[in-house]
């Protein structure tokens, strides 16, 4: 047991350290932080009409991370398991006396990490609400500490999906279609449609399993034990299928 | 050092490495010949605990690959198939995961990194990009990466592939220099520089073995060689299946 854990923190941050490096390799993550920031910011003001709404508070914002992160973030993790495929590293990764678990945690927090950096970066709308008002900013903490949940969680679906394909399009639309199937379980229109279908009850279920559900209750400035655990089972989940995935793929790799 | 106990391997309904087995002891260089799709791979790659296999068990130092896989890796270096690195990395970062993924100390690692960049003379590449390097140096960047936890068996597919004429000396001398410490197995398919390098020869076709000798005795069994005595070997091992 203490030799497994120690395998699986050694194999973490091998893992860890290495995909983050990656990411500041390459213009990926710098364009992803900048083409981030941009459209929360233009939905923020433009899109939702901050300054109409005449409140200090940062709702208008926050609306929109589900949606963004449903689009932008299997572009983050895309390429976590797809590259190694696609060039072959995996035979490296799998003849190494690694963890699975642990490399794909590695890899999983390390796009978390600059999921998180760009979610820090919007700091100066916090600062602007500050400025304009006095806003309730232990709601605005927890909302945010929702949306990085929330980030892991589909950077989880994201990381799995990139598992089963050799091609970053293809981890990506994958990545995107589970991602909006979560996203568009709360979506109202479509509750109100599955109740007028089967009942009131089956669509309550459905939203259940949404990330717009959890996240609204954030957005209230409620810090709800059940959200928490929503989203880090979600993530738990995907990490093991993440993780059930690639050991398939050393067993039966032809 | 390394045995290969009826390891066996199916893809889709197709053979591809049926029930291999030898043993392999320290100071032993195998040369692991076959036509291409013969097996070799796929055997390599599951000596190297890369592919699982259907049956069979692979024991590197005493560790068995299918029930303790991590014992036995960190006992075995694997340069696979075309050397596959990481293009974003320098050398330097390479061998760095490397030592993580071994759990070498920082200070072991720094010697151990000092070790292979001169065994594989990548030296002047360290603090260049994986991507810019040539074929060559990325070959050699991924053989140092094989020998930075100093293993005791390495298994090198295609080890000199896209070497110049010197740097495949270089690396022939390297292996030589290493053999009698550890069990060696390379898979090649330049037929003249397997005397060179190993003291060995196993020729597998359709995922069996079909011989096993040096490269001496092997070498006696036709007028022109090594290279002759294999085609013989290979072609009439594909007649008898014709034939069957």
């Amino acid at each position: 047991m203490k030799a497994e854990l120690r395998d699986i923190l050694t194999s973490f941050r091998a893992s860890y350290l290495r995909e983050l490096r990656a990411y500041f390799a390459t213009p990926l993550a710098y364009v992803f932080v900048a083409i981030f920031l941009m459209l929360v910011g233009v939905f923020t003001w433009e899109a939702s009409r901050f300054f109409d709404t005449g409140l200090a508070d940062l709702q208008p914002f926050f609306y929109w991370h589900p949606w963004l992160y449903m689009i932008f973030l299997p572009a983050l993790s895309m390429r976590l398991w797809a590259d190694e495929i696609a060039y072959s590293t995996s035979e490296l990764l799998f003849s190494l006396p690694v963890s699975l678990f642990g490399l794909a945690t590695g890899k999983l927090l390390a796009a978390w990490s600059v999921a998180a950096l760009s979610l820090v970066l919007t700091f100066p709308m916090w600062i602007t609400v500050n400025y304009l008002g006095a806003p309730d900013n232990g709601a605005i903490a927890i909302t945010y500490l929702t949306s990085l949940l929330m980030a892991g969680a589909y950077l989880s679906i994201g990381a799995a999906m990139s598992s089963l394909f050799s091609s970053q399009v293809l981890a990506y639309i994958a990545g995107i279609l589970v991602a909006f199937v979560f996203t568009a379980a709360g979506w109202p229109m479509l509750v109100g449609a599955i109740s007028g279908l089967l009942g009131a009850a089956a669509g309550d279920l459905v939203a259940q399993f949404s990330f717009l559900t959890y996240f609204e209750t954030a957005q209230r400035g409620v810090l709800e034990l059940r959200a928490l655990l929503y989203f880090v089972g979600v993530i738990l989940a995907w990490l093991s299928l993440n993780t059930i995935w690639v050991a398939n793929k050393r067993a039966f790799a032809g | 050092m390394l045995e290969l106990k009826q390891l066996s391997k199916s893809f889709g309904g197709r053979t591809a490495v049926a029930s291999m087995s030898f043993s392999l002891n320290k100071g032993e260089v195998l040369g692991f010949l076959g036509q291409n799709g013969a097996g070799k791979s796929t055997t390599m790659r599951m000596a190297a605990g890369v592919i699982e296999p259907d049956r069979g068990d692979v024991i590197v130092a005493g560790h068995s690959i299918v029930s303790n896989r991590r014992e036995a890796q960190r006992r075995l270096g694997f340069l696979p198939e075309g050397a596959p690195l990481y293009p974003d990395m320098t050398p330097l970062d390479f061998l760095n995961f490397l030592c993580s993924a071994h759990r070498i100390s920082r200070s072991d690692c720094r010697s151990a990194v000092e070790r292979v960049t001169a065994d594989a003379r990548i030296a002047d590449v360290m603090s260049k990009r994986i991507s810019t390097l040539s074929k060559g140096f990325r070959r050699r960047v991924g053989l140092a990466g094989a020998l930075i936890h100093d293993p005791d068996v390495l298994i090198l597919d295609e080890p000199t592939d896209g070497l110049d004429p010197i740097q495949k000396r270089a690396v022939r001398a390297l292996i030589s220099r290493m053999a009698k410490d550890k069990a060696i197995v390379i898979s090649t398919h330049t037929l003249e520089e397997v005397p060179a390098m190993c003291n060995r020869v196993i020729v597998i076709d359709q995922g069996k073995l079909i011989a096993d000798s040096s490269p001496e005795e092997m070498a006696k069994r036709r007028k022109g060689g090594l290279e002759e005595a294999f085609i013989d070997l290979v072609s009439k091992k594909e007649a008898a299946s014709n034939e069957g």
